[in-house]
């Protein structure tokens, strides 16, 4: 398992390497990084040249790469390069963002895999039942709906929550901007307050997307195991029908589950994209969105690859998680 | 399931078909137990997706057909002072907005963009997936391994934020810019299709009838084309259902972050961005757009999944 593990982290550094340069491609294709401050005034060729020396755009395509490239590796990262706006660090930028978007999203992903699996099984095992019917219609219809409008509706209730909160005397509740401030102003009971108000929502809407894609796959894959010839035979044998249903089949029908969550990281920091936007935190999807509009090159590509390194350390869970569902597969 | 309406209109439908059998190629019982018309019984059949179906050619054709006849334009506005936020009435039947624009003409005109975008973005995902995946699988060695690889680096970037990046040159022109859009997030969402026939064609390159016409001097193209990628038919539609449903939403998710379609052109997300605020007071200018975008969607989901039912009936309730 360990020689598996350290493998997979070998094999993943050029991988790793190639996706950086793809990435710098694709960030030499969003243009010209001065272009808007070169218009705004009339700027002489030797302020353009000064300022392209600045932020290292002197450089041809290659040299350039290999410039950040030595640099990144070495921790220093890079700053904005607009000028004249406050120039934010890549790093120190990327680092609280991260940490804002993953306590996000690993909650609202956790929670998502366990209600979809449960609901997914049941949904299986009580086939066409009433229940099964409303799951999977209702896992149906979030699948088919835009993140950002569940966003937009979560926002409106939670603020006309908070208003009739507010008219029978209590607290406003529900936080619709940002993260909770943090400290330790208030009791304990302050505290939880305040966390649950602001997480409920951006949680809330991160998992109505991903419940309803664990609860249709485990479905899925738990119809297939159960009409599989094994399960068959383990109720012959006189085996419980909860035994067939938890040893027999539901192992076996995690492996699927787990590979479109671990597939899923990506489209999950897509979703925070678009929770973070709505309720104002200041994360991850706030960080590429403002970094994007305002072309910065050396913010996007640190954007990037911590977001490349994150998908690639889940998959390289999901491969070890499969490891102990089925012991068929040998890592090493 | 024995719900007498729609025996009646699974009846009704086989009865069409066979008629129109009778009239096409004379009777012949082989003709009618075709593989192709078992799978479009067994679709229609499906009442889900059958209503899907209907609701989404009728989207279609509200949007283009209606928007071409709809009395104000997209870009119209009430310049006469009065006229902002009007609540659905006669004659704005969903309403305005606060440039006193027909919120109607304006929902048309997104929907046809976001259908645009979602058919151009499907076919050019399934096509190089398929593509790449077919090669792959049916060169193996080298070929594979690169194309596999590639594959790898291209799932390690969230897909929005790739096609935002590529966007994001397509902003500073201005002007119409759809097909950019389109193209972007087209070739941003090939990999999961590439996956998938890759591993089919691994399996149906080593079959027999491969290797027959393989003697029989068949060209590398041919034994693709011709007798390895019709047996991936049924997945390749499935996909490509799907893969429309998700770039409506992946579309509209790109143009609500403003890096998707771009003023004066409109989408279904870049309204409700638009109008995210009005929710409570002027509802009707976020509703109308929403709907649009459930209704497309969810319609071609279940198109999917009728689909897939229809090809692969081992799951499902609906018989042949």
């Amino acid at each position: 398992m360990f020689r598996y593990i350290v493998r997979r982290v070998l094999i993943s550094i050029p991988v790793l390497v190639l996706a950086s340069f793809l990435c710098f491609c694709l960030v030499t294709a969003m243009g010209d990084p001065l272009g808007e401050w070169k218009t705004t005034k009339p700027r002489t060729p030797d302020a353009v040249a000064a300022e392209e020396h600045v932020i290292g755009y002197d450089k041809p395509f290659f040299p350039r790469y290999g410039n950040w490239a030595v640099n990144f590796v070495e921790g220093n990262w890079n700053r904005d390069v607009t000028p004249g706006s406050d120039l934010a660090p890549v790093k120190k930028t990327l680092g609280s963002a991260l940490w804002v978007t993953v306590k996000l999203v690993l909650i609202a992903e956790l929670i998502a895999i366990i209600i979809g699996v449960i609901i997914g099984v049941i949904g299986a095992v009580r086939q066409y039942s009433v229940f099964d019917y409303s799951i999977t219609g209702i896992a149906f219809t979030l699948f088919s709906m835009p993140l950002f409008c569940i966003a937009i509706m979560l926002k409106a209730g939670g603020i006309q929550f908070n208003n009739w909160l507010s008219s029978i005397g209590a607290d406003r509740w529900i936080t619709t901007a940002g993260p909770p401030p943090g400290g330790f102003s208030g009791g304990i009971g302050h505290l939880i307050f305040q966390y649950t108000g602001a997480y409920l929502l951006p949680v809330l809407c991160l998992l109505a997307i991903e419940f309803a894609l664990y609860a249709r796959f485990q479905r899925g894959s738990m119809l297939d195991v159960l009409n599989a010839d094994y399960v068959r035979t383990a109720q012959a044998k006189g085996l419980s029908q909860a035994r067939v249903t938890l040893r027999h089949a539901f192992r076996n029908a995690l492996i699927p589950v787990v590979t479109v969550a671990s597939l899923n990281v990506g489209a999950l920091f897509s979703g925070a994209v678009i929770t973070e936007t709505v309720f104002d935190w200041q994360g991850m999807g706030v960080v590429i969105v403002k970094a994007v509009e305002n072309v910065e090159p050396w913010m996007v590509l640190g954007w990037l690859m911590v977001t490349a390194v994150f998908i690639i350390v889940f998959n390289l869970i999901a491969d070890i998680i499969y490891a102990f569902l089925d012991p068929r597969i040998r890592l090493d | 399931m024995t719900n007498p309406i729609v025996a009646d209109s699974a009846e009704a439908s086989e009865a069409a078909l066979s008629s129109v059998d009778l009239t096409s190629s004379g009777f012949d019982s082989t003709q009618a137990r075709r593989q192709s018309l078992v799978i479009l019984k067994r679709f229609m059949r499906h009442r889900a997706a059958m209503v899907s179906l209907a609701i989404f050619v009728l989207l279609f054709l509200i949007a283009f057909v209606g928007g071409a006849l709809w009395k104000y334009s997209y870009t119209y506005e009430d310049t006469t002072g009065g006229g902002r936020y009007l609540p659905p009435s006669g004659q704005h039947p969903f309403g305005t907005d606060a440039l006193a624009a027909d919120n109607m003409a304006q929902v048309l005109r997104g929907t046809q963009f976001s259908l645009l975008i979602a058919l151009v973005v499907a076919f050019l995902a399934t096509t190089l997936g398929v593509v790449l995946g077919a090669i792959a699988g049916f060169y193996r060695g080298w070929v594979d391994s690169l194309v596999s690889r590639f594959t790898d680096l291209v799932l390690v970037i969230p897909p929005v934020v790739l096609a935002g990046v590529l966007s994001r040159n397509a902003i500073g022109g201005g002007g119409s810019n759809w097909y950019l859009i389109a193209i972007y997030l087209g070739i941003t969402s090939w990999m999961s299709v590439c996956r998938v026939i890759r591993g089919m064609v691994l399996s149906l390159r080593e079959k027999e009838f491969v290797e027959a016409a393989r003697a029989l001097g068949g060209s590398a193209p041919r034994l693709i084309f011709r007798h390895i990628l019709p047996n991936t038919l049924d997945v390749i539609i499935v996909n490509a259902t799907i893969a429309v449903s998700q770039a409506v939403l992946a579309e509209a998710a790109l143009s609500f972050i403003g890096l998707g379609v771009h003023p004066p052109d409109t989408s279904l997300g870049l309204l409700i961005e638009k109008n995210q605020n009005e929710i409570s007071l002027h509802p009707w200018l976020f509703w109308f757009p929403f709907v649009f975008i459930v209704l497309i969607s969810l319609s071609v989901n279940f198109i999917g999944d009728g689909l897939r039912d229809a090809f692969d009936p081992r799951q499902k309730r609906v018989r042949a």
